[in-house]
């Protein structure tokens, strides 16, 4: 029984919830026992809130007891990104910086999603600050990839995607700065979608770069991150960032998969030096798919997305030691070295070399770099400029296509510690979704196969718009529903049992 | 380009308060070098005549009504604090303006 | 303290051209702060008006106070200055306790206000233009607590205790271009100017812009440049220097110092510097080396701020009358000259003067009480003539009083004596201190035949027609009814008796 629940998609979870099927309560005691079960060897979470999500789970079947209608998520179990303030919970970032911090507040996304009726079973680990690509920076130690418990989950939100492959849950909240939804996505083969810039509230979502950073759905299928989109975007007055416009129908484009008569771009800078053969070779064979399901494939040159690596290294790590700046042991978190002679300003200086990781220090350095006088210009000003061409390009881009796709990231799942220390070989696991996270537009990754060379997952990116973002779920339900007729089941039924 | 210097990185860091150690300044500024070394190659377009884009949205004019909202009880402001006395965030010593 | 060679302030100017630049913080009068609703009500408990917003807290965002942007429009129009159509907050990072994120929410090359200026008047009545720079929005920070220390200041405290009640109350930033071409008169520009900034801020209504209560601070930039050279000096930068009197004091010490300086052979050094209200004095504080870089960059949480025109135009319609064209409108009305005019604005008096006449006083005795015994009395108190226990309405009152022929001036000046002390209202005084004008005829008129008796040769004069010696008779009957009586009656009446008409 158990086995059959945490295999469920969300979207039948809480069908069968509404329909009493299934308590609330037995759908979380299910993943729960499945967390205990695994998670010693996935380390997916930091944090598991055991009484709170059976508390919320009993709610909702108080609720449906009492004959009040459900929302289409309710009672399904949800695996948090441990960058979200909680009441209640702790919030760590997967830093020590902030070990023990319990937040006063919620993160609005918190509160949709409590207003979802979404059980949050509890908070997942990630690269410290969200800073990087294989949840090896997470100062609680790595998350290991279901597929190969020996390799990463990709970064920063490796956790969230780890419990989804891992069955722990069948819905989790990621964010993306630079591709932190879609790579772990793409490397434990499940689906993530990073919404348009500002579709989604960041208040409360502990910032990396503001100007990127974007929370967005996780899930085992499109469909379910359809719904897990609806429930989270919308606008926020406390976040001015927030788009007051309606939430694209994103539901309803899952519900309604199809590419026929679609124009779909292929962007040529997104192969060459560096991708996998395997990753490419499946991409190929998804290009081919979305022609042979009626869809209109276009060549296209954006020649300043060579350029984009380059300027996300330099404006997210600008904005970084700014808002990174704040955690200097006044207010909350780590104190070291207080010892009564100090002076405020060394135990700040003391307490941030302790309480950060080298990865985090780096991008404070670089990114003071790159802000300070007389390098401004050269730097964060030309990344500016780069940012403008990319936009610039994409949006000639979508003059001419619906949507672009692309592989998600140039290879699969590297083994832990191989790139821990060479931080230019990591910073190319977000080659092809940085320049989304530049122009603010929106993209998902979804399972297109296994390369053939380790039999590890393969991410297809789909790009769309600004505020366009049913398009990705319209292409994606499309392209799932084609493989799985082809697989014959779900790719993450191939996946090594734990 | 230039590239960047132990020195440097120990100016950088003393602007972005971490206390780092010998070796890591050695460490950092051999990667940091290497990264700058890449990144520049942004500066190919800083002759270009293009706005630059600080922010991808193009809203303008977010506001809000001067309304008062609750605030957080004291109680909850002070929760995580390090340490605290007579209500207020107690911090070791503040050099430097008075 | 360490003992500052000065240069006597007439040596220095027959050497030197002081160039000033003047950057005053007003704290905005909002109801909530900048970017959070936090209140901004002064007194409340330590952090009680706090959220994470304002606390910096991980995950906390800005949303701008859309009366904080109008309230800086509204600075910028009164300072004729051009107003943005397209701006931005920008972040000025810096580490210090007292500022939560680390890193203050300011305006960089974008303010929203710039290119303006103020006319101010001095004290001899001619006017000085001061240029403006600019005006920007920014935030306030929270207030420390030194602890441990002898006096309660930072040096030799052994921990300090934050309140972030503060931080985050809306500041408009005004800062002057540099000022040139003020001479000796330097200081008194700089107080000037000031205090009309202070008049302008609390015409507009945008701030109470108490200097005592820190809702405006003024940091003085002074440096020094020989007679003839254009370029300027090196400056230094005394901070927080808040009163219109220490503004003055600061910017006459710094002339003194930067001469005993440069007139040894010395280097001036890029600093900040501390002003005591005590000696008036400034000691040296931060230097200002390359070190410091604030790193600014526009502000990634916030969406520029695009003010629509036809919005500045309402705004610019709705101004007040500015205070140096309604001290204009008012000396004309009063029928005072330049001079009283601008005694009457030293004093403080304007708005008191005009109360009171709104209160049913004519404009001459509302300005004879407040400029005279009122001022005297505020003087000798050390305090403003707004901190003086007596309201324009209680002025106003008197001045009925005495217009009605119920007190005379001496009187009068009983009554507002005893209201001063607390003792009430003005009826209130009269009444508990038996303060009436003799009107009694039948004692009068025992007082009057009294005097004329006691002083038959002056009785003669005036029956012989020299009538200007009454006076005499009048003060000898003032005299016997310890003033209470009315003195135009006491010399109607002697006249009367004495059988002598005036005129
Ligand atoms: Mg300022
Ligand atoms: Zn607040």
């Amino acid at each position: 029984m158990t086995d059959n629940i945490i295999k469920l998609t969300a979207a039948e979870i809480a069908r069968r919830i509404a329909a009493g099927d299934l308590t609330a309560v037995e759908v979380t005691e299910a993943h729960l026992a499945r967390i205990e079960a695994v998670d010693e060897k996935v380390h997916a979470f930091l944090h598991v809130d055991r009484e709170g999500a059976l508390a919320q789970a009993r709610a909702v079947d108080e609720k449906r007891a009492r004959g009040e209608k459900l929302g289409p998520l309710a009672g399904v179990p949800l695996a948090l990104k441990d960058i979200f303030t909680t009441v209640g919970m702790p919030t760590t970032v997967g830093s020590k910086i902030l070990e023990g911090w319990i937040p006063p507040y919620d993160a609005t996304l918190v509160k949709n999603l409590k207003a979802a009726d979404v059980v949050i079973l509890g908070k997942t680990n990630m690269d410290e600050f969200a800073m990087g690509s294989s949840t090896e920076n997470s100062a609680y130690g790595p998350t290991g990839n279901p597929w190969d418990l020996t390799r990463i989950p990709g970064g920063s939100g490796g956790g969230s995607s780890a419990a989804l492959a891992a069955y722990e849950a069948p819905l989790a909240i990621g964010t993306d700065t630079g591709g932190s939804i879609r790579q772990p996505a793409a490397v434990t083969g499940t689906v993530g979608v990073k919404p348009t810039y500002g579709g989604v509230s960041r208040y409360g979502m502990v910032a990396f770069s503001s100007s990127l950073d974007q929370g967005g759905p996780c899930a085992r299928t499109v469909l379910d991150a359809a719904l897990l989109h609806e429930a989270i975007a919308g606008h926020d007055p406390l976040d001015s960032t927030s788009i007051d416009a309606p939430v694209p129908p994103v539901v309803e484009a899952a519900l309604s998969g199809s590419v026929g008569g679609m124009r779909v771009g292929v962007v040529k800078q997104f192969r060459g030096e560096g991708y996998q053969a395997g990753v490419v070779q499946r991409f190929d064979e998804s290009v081919e798919l979305l022609r042979s399901l009626g869809a209109e494939i276009v060549e296209l040159d954006c020649p300043t997305f060579d350029l984009a690596l380059s300027a996300y290294y330099l404006i997210a790590p600008s904005e970084c030691s700014s808002n990174l700046a704040r955690f200097d042991a006044m207010r909350y978190g780590l104190r070291v070295g207080d010892d009564g002679t100090r002076s405020a300003e060394d135990v700040t200086a003391l307490t941030r070399e302790a309480g950060f990781g080298d990865e985090v220090k780096r991008r404070i350095i670089l990114g003071t770099y790159a802000l300070s006088s007389g390098y401004y210009d050269a730097y964060y000003g030309s990344a500016q400029k780069v940012r403008t061409l990319i936009t610039r390009e994409f949006e000639k881009a979508f003059e001419e296509v619906d949507v672009i796709v692309s592989p998600t990231t140039p290879t699969t799942a590297f083994p832990i510690g191989e790139r821990a220390d060479d931080p230019m070989a990591m910073y190319l696991a977000d080659l092809c979704t940085i320049p989304t996270n530049l122009a603010g537009n929106a993209a998902m990754s979804l399972p297109c196969g296994l390369a053939p060379e380790d039999g590890l997952p393969v991410g297809l990116q789909i790009i769309a718009p600004a505020m366009k973002d049913d398009r990705l779920y319209k292409v994606g339900a499309a392209v799932e529903a084609a493989f799985v007729e082809k697989w014959g089941h779900p790719l993450l039924e191939e996946a090594p049992s734990l | 380009m230039p590239g960047i210097t132990r020195e440097e990185v120990a100016h950088l860091a003393r602007l972005a308060r971490l206390e780092l150690k010998g070796e890591e300044l050695d460490h950092f500024a051999g990667q940091l070098d290497d990264i700058i070394g890449a990144v520049a190659r942004v500066s190919e377009v800083a002759d270009q005549d293009v706005p630059p884009t600080s922010h991808p949205l193009p809203l303008t004019n977010v506001m809000r009504a001067d309304e008062v909202r609750p605030s957080l009880t004291p109680e909850q402001a002070l929760s995580g604090a390090p340490a605290q006395e007579q209500q207020r965030f107690k911090v070791p010593q503040i050099l430097g303006e008075d | 303290m360490t003992v500052t060679e000065l240069l006597s302030y007439e040596a220095a100017l027959a050497e030197y051209d002081p160039v000033m630049g003047l950057e005053v913080h007003v704290e905005l009068g909002t109801r909530t702060k900048m970017f959070c609703g936090c209140s901004t009500e002064l007194g409340a408990e330590p952090n009680s008006q706090t959220c994470p917003t304002c606390l910096g807290m991980p995950g906390s965002l800005p949303v701008v106070n859309a009366i904080g942007v109008e309230s800086a429009i509204k600075i910028g129009l009164a300072l004729h200055c051009e107003i943005a159509e397209w701006c931005r907050f920008a972040r000025k990072n810096y580490f210090y306790p007292d500022m939560p994120k680390n890193f203050q929410t300011s305006q960089y090359d974008e303010p929203i206000a710039f290119n303006g200026y103020l006319d101010v008047q001095l004290e001899d009545g001619e006017i000085f233009r001061v240029e403006i720079e600019r005006a920007h929005m920014e935030e306030d920070t929270g207030k420390s607590l030194h602890v441990g220390g002898a006096t309660g200041r930072i040096h030799g405290a052994s921990h300090s205790l934050l309140d972030y009640n503060r931080a985050g109350i809306p500041l408009i930033e005004i800062v002057t271009k540099p000022i040139e071409g003020a001479g000796e008169r330097a200081p008194e520009v700089a107080k000037a100017y000031v205090a009309e900034l202070r008049e302008l801020i609390r015409a507009l209504g945008v701030s109470d812009a108490r200097m005592d209560k820190g809702q405006m601070r003024c940091d003085v930039n002074l440096s020094l440049r020989p007679h003839g050279t254009k370029t300027f000096g090196t400056r230094s930068e005394t901070k927080n220097v808040n009163s219109l009197r220490s503004v003055e004091r600061a910017a006459r010490f710094e002339i003194q110092r930067h001469a005993a300086v440069l007139t040894s052979g010395g280097t001036i050094v890029q600093e900040t510097r501390h002003f005591h209200e005590d000696d008036g004095s400034t000691t040296s504080g931060r230097i200002k080396d390359n070190a410091e870089d604030y790193r600014y960059f526009p502000e990634p949480d916030l969406v520029p701020v695009a003010p629509a025109r036809e919005w500045i135009e309402e705004l610019r319609k709705g101004l007040p009358e500015l205070p140096r064209v309604r001290r204009n409108r008012l000396r004309e009305e009063w029928g005072v000259s330049e001079l009283d005019m601008q005694s009457i604005l030293n004093a403080g008096a304007v708005d008191a003067i005009v109360a009171t006449i709104e209160a049913g006083a004519d404009a001459a005795s509302a300005r004879k009480w407040w400029m005279g015994e009122l001022a005297r009395n505020a003087n000798e108190q050390g305090v403003s003539l707004e901190e003086l226990a007596i309201t324009p309405a209680d002025v106003a009152r008197v001045s009925a009083l005495v217009a009605s022929g119920d007190l005379n001036d001496k009187l009068a000046r009983q009554v507002i004596e005893g209201v001063l002390a607390g003792e009430g209202t003005p009826d209130a005084v009269v009444e508990k201190r038996g303060l009436k004008v003799v009107s009694d005829d039948g004692a009068l008129g025992t007082a009057v035949d009294e005097a004329i008796a006691g002083n038959a040769a002056i009785a003669d004069k005036i029956r012989g027609g020299k009538v200007a010696a009454v006076g005499a008779l009048v003060g000898a009957v003032m005299k016997a009814t310890r003033g209470q009586a009315d003195a135009a009656k006491v010399k109607d009446l002697i006249l009367e008796k004495l059988g002598v008409s005036e005129g």
